[in-house]
C-alpha cells in the first residue's frame, strides 16, 4: 500500500512545496519508507535543472550499502569533468547532503539522451530529474522529514506530484523511490500506487529499444514505458491511454509534464484515487484526506471510474 | 480414515466427510424470540431518545476519539447527534449496534459507519471506500458521491447514495438494498449472494461478475455483464418494488422503473462441477 497525491493550480503560481508535503503526510499510514516530490517551480527556464545523486541514504531502515563518503567526491567530481567534456556549463551548486547534489546547468541541448547516458555511466550515479522546471527530491523517510531536510517548503511552483512509499516489490532505498523521471524526457515524472504484473515481460521488451531501468522496481515501467510512446510520436495522454492496455496489474498514476497533469486508473479500479476539481485548481490523492490538507472546507469530490484517463492544464 | 465396520453411524458420516450433528446454541429463531427478549443482552448497545439531541464538532479529534464520543453520547441516552467537521476522516461513526439518528455535516473518508446494526445515517458530503461495509439494519443517506466497495457485505438495511459509486459496489452482500442515484463503476454486485441492487444511472463493466444470488436493477446504460449475470424479465411486482423502494429513499420519486434492466444470476457457477464441459465454458 502506498499512497500518491499531485495537485496542479491553473494560472497561478502557489506554494507547491508546502502543500505537497501537506498531501503527503496526511498519507503517511500508507507507508514511510520513504517519500518523494516531483515539483514544478517557477524558474527562468533558461538552464537545466538537474538533481542527481551520488550514493544512497545508508540510515535507519536502508537496504542499501555503507559507503564511504569519500566514494560521493569522488563522483561528483567525475561528473564535473564529464559535463565540462560535453559543454555544459555549472551555473549553480547546491549540495543539500553528501549523496544528493542539485546543478543549474547551462546547456544548450534538446535530446537529453545522450547526456544522461554519460553521466550516468559514472558508477553510483544516478540522475533522479532533468528539466527546466521539474525537480525530483526522494529520500528514506515520512513526507515531513524529506521537506524538513531539502528545505521544500518554500518552493513556489505550478503544480507538483509526490508519493508516500510502503516498499513492497524492491528495496528500501532513493533509487527505488518514487517520482521517476520519465528519462530522457525534460520534465516528465511519473508516481505509482499499485503493482505491476507484466513488469518483466515489458522491461526486455522496453530494454530491447534501447530504454533504460535504473531500479527493479515495478513502477518505474510506467515512467519508461510513457517515455517510449512518447519517444514514437504519442501524446502524453495518447501514452496514457495506452497504457490501460499495454500494463497489466493494478494501478493508479499521475504523470506530471512542464505544463500539465494527468491521472490513469486501471480497468479494474483497484486502486483508490480521490479527485477534486475546480476552475483553478485540481487536487488528488489516493484518500480525501489528502485533499483536506490543502482544501479543509466542505468540497466536492468524487472517485474516477475504471479505465478512466484525465489529463489537465496549468 | 476409521474402519467404517466398528465406529458408530454418527463417526462413520463424520468420517466419510459429511457432518449429522444438529446444530446448538443461539440460532436466528431464538435471537428474535420476544419470549426470550429480557434474557438476550447485546453487548455495546445503549437505550437512547430521539427527541434528545446535540452536536459535536470532531475538527480536532481522532476517529477514535470521535467514536468513543459518539459512544459515551449514546450513554448518555442521546438518540440524535449531529457531527461536524469530520473533514474526510476513516472508520467515522463505526460499530454503531442500536436505534440512533446520526448526521454527518461533511464527508467520510474509508469505512464510515462499518459495521452497524440499528442507526439511521445521514451524511451531507462524500464517502470514501467500503461505506457501511457489513450494515445489518438501519439506513445511510449519502447526499453525494462515494468511493469503491461501496456497501461491501451487508447483511441488511437500506444504503443509499444520491451521487455516483465507484467500483465493486454490493461486492459480496448477503441482503439489503443499495441504491445509487447516479453511475456505477465496474464490478457492481461482484460475487453478491443475496440482496438487491438499484442503479438509477450507468454502470460499468463486469455487471454482476460471479454473482450466487440477488437482484441488480439498472436504469441506464450496462457496461458489460460479469460472469454468470443474465438478464430477467422485470415483471409488475417488481416494478412496484422499486417505486416504492425509490420514494422511501428520497431518490428518483418520478423515475421510469419500467425501463429498467433486472440482472440475475445465471446459477451456473455455483453448481459448476456439476455441468457438462461445454456449459462450463458459457458459464464463464
Amino acid at each position: 500500500m502506498c499512497g500518491i497525491a499531485g495537485l496542479i493550480h491553473r494560472g497561478k503560481s502557489s506554494n507547491v512545496g508546502s502543500e505537497l508535503q501537506g498531501m503527503l503526510q496526511a498519507l503517511k499510514h500508507r507507508g514511510e519508507d520513504s517519500t518523494g516530490y516531483a515539483l514544478y517551480g517557477d524558474t527562468d527556464g533558461k538552464n537545466f535543472i538537474m538533481r542527481f545523486k551520488v550514493g544512497e541514504n545508508v540510515g535507519e531502515g536502508s537496504s542499501s550499502v555503507m559507503e564511504d563518503v569519500s566514494v560521493y567526491d569522488e563522483r561528483k567530481k567525475i561528473v564535473d569533468e564529464t559535463l565540462a567534456e560535453m559543454g555544459a556549463k555549472i551555473v549553480k551548486e547546491e549540495r543539500t547532503l553528501p549523496y544528493s547534489l542539485r546543478y543549474e546547468i547551462d546547456y544548450n541541448v534538446k535530446d537529453l539522451l545522450e547526456f544522461s547516458q554519460r553521466i550516468e555511466s559514472i558508477p553510483g550515479v544516478e540522475i533522479l530529474s532533468m528539466g527546466k522546471s521539474l525537480e525530483v527530491i526522494k529520500d528514506l523517510g515520512n513526507a515531513k522529514m524529506v521537506c524538513d531536510r531539502y528545505s521544500l517548503d518554500k518552493v513556489v511552483g505550478t503544480h507538483a506530484i509526490g508519493h508516500a512509499r510502503m516498499a513492497t516489490e524492491s528495496g528500501v532505498d532513493i533509487k527505488s523511490a518514487h517520482p521517476f523521471w520519465g528519462y530522457p524526457f525534460s520534465d516528465v515524472s511519473v508516481v505509482h500506487n499499485g503493482q505491476l504484473t507484466n513488469y518483466w515481460n515489458n522491461r526486455r521488451v522496453l530494454e530491447n529499444k534501447g530504454m533504460r531501468f535504473m531500479s527493479e522496481c515495478d513502477s518505474e515501467l510506467i515512467a519508461v514505458y510513457l517515455a517510449e510512446k512518447m519517444r514514437d510520436g504519442a501524446t502524453l495522454e495518447e501514452g496514457m491511454k495506452a497504457s490501460l492496455t499495454g500494463l497489466d496489474g493494478v494501478f493508479t498514476y499521475f504523470v506530471a509534464t512542464k505544463d500539465s497533469l494527468g491521472m490513469a486508473k486501471d480497468t479494474m479500479a483497484a486502486k483508490p484515487l480521490v479527485l477534486y476539481e475546480s476552475d483553478d485548481l485540481v487536487a488528488m490523492g489516493s484518500e480525501e484526506i489528502a485533499i483536506r490538507s490543502v482544501l479543509p472546507q466542505e468540497i466536492d469530490t468524487y472517485d474516477p471510474f475504471d479505465g478512466e484517463v484525465k489529463v489537465w492544464q496549468i | 480414515m476409521a474402519n467404517l465396520k466398528t465406529v458408530s453411524k454418527k463417526s462413520k458420516a463424520q468420517s466419510m466427510g459429511m457432518h449429522t450433528e444438529v446444530l446448538t446454541g443461539r440460532t436466528q429463531q431464538k435471537f428474535f424470540n420476544p419470549d426470550e427478549a429480557e434474557n438476550f443482552y447485546y453487548f455495546g448497545t445503549h437505550d437512547v431518545d430521539f427527541n434528545k439531541r446535540t452536536e459535536i464538532d470532531v475538527k480536532d479529534m481522532t476517529a477514535p476519539e470521535a467514536n468513543k464520543e459518539i459512544d459515551n453520547l449514546m450513554s448518555q441516552g442521546y438518540g440524535t447527534i449531529v457531527i461536524k467537521n469530520p473533514q474526510g476522516k476513516h472508520s467515522l461513526g463505526v460499530g454503531i449496534l442500536n436505534k440512533l439518528n446520526l448526521i454527518f455535516e461533511g464527508s467520510l473518508g474509508y469505512f464510515g459507519m462499518g459495521s452497524c446494526d440499528g442507526p439511521i445515517v445521514r451524511i451531507n458530503g462524500r464517502v470514501g471506500w467500503s461505506c457501511a461495509e457489513n450494515l445489518m439494519a438501519g439506513k445511510v443517506v449519502i447526499e453525494k458521491n462515494a468511493g469503491s466497495c461501496f456497501g461491501a457485505a451487508i447483511r441488511g438495511g437500506d444504503l443509499i447514495c444520491k451521487g455516483s459509486v465507484g467500483a465493486r459496489t454490493g461486492i459480496d452482500m448477503k441482503g439489503g438494498t443499495i441504491i445509487i442515484g447516479g453511475d456505477a463503476g465496474a464490478f457492481t454486485g461482484f460475487m453478491m449472494q443475496r440482496g438487491r441492487i438499484i442503479i438509477l444511472g450507468n454502470v460499468g463493466i463486469n455487471l454482476g461478475d460471479s454473482m450466487y444470488d440477488g437482484t441488480i436493477f439498472v436504469g441506464g446504460e450496462i457496461g458489460s455483464y460479469g460472469s454468470d449475470a443474465v438478464d430477467s424479465e422485470l415483471t409488475s411486482s417488481d416494478q412496484d418494488w422499486l417505486k416504492r423502494k425509490l420514494k422511501v429513499a428520497e431518490i428518483g420519486e418520478n423515475f421510469d422503473v419500467s425501463k429498467m434492466k433486472k440482472i440475475v444470476a445465471g446459477k451456473k457457477l455455483w453448481n459448476y462441477d456439476n455441468l457438462e464441459p461445454t456449459e462450463k465454458k458459457g458459464a464463464i
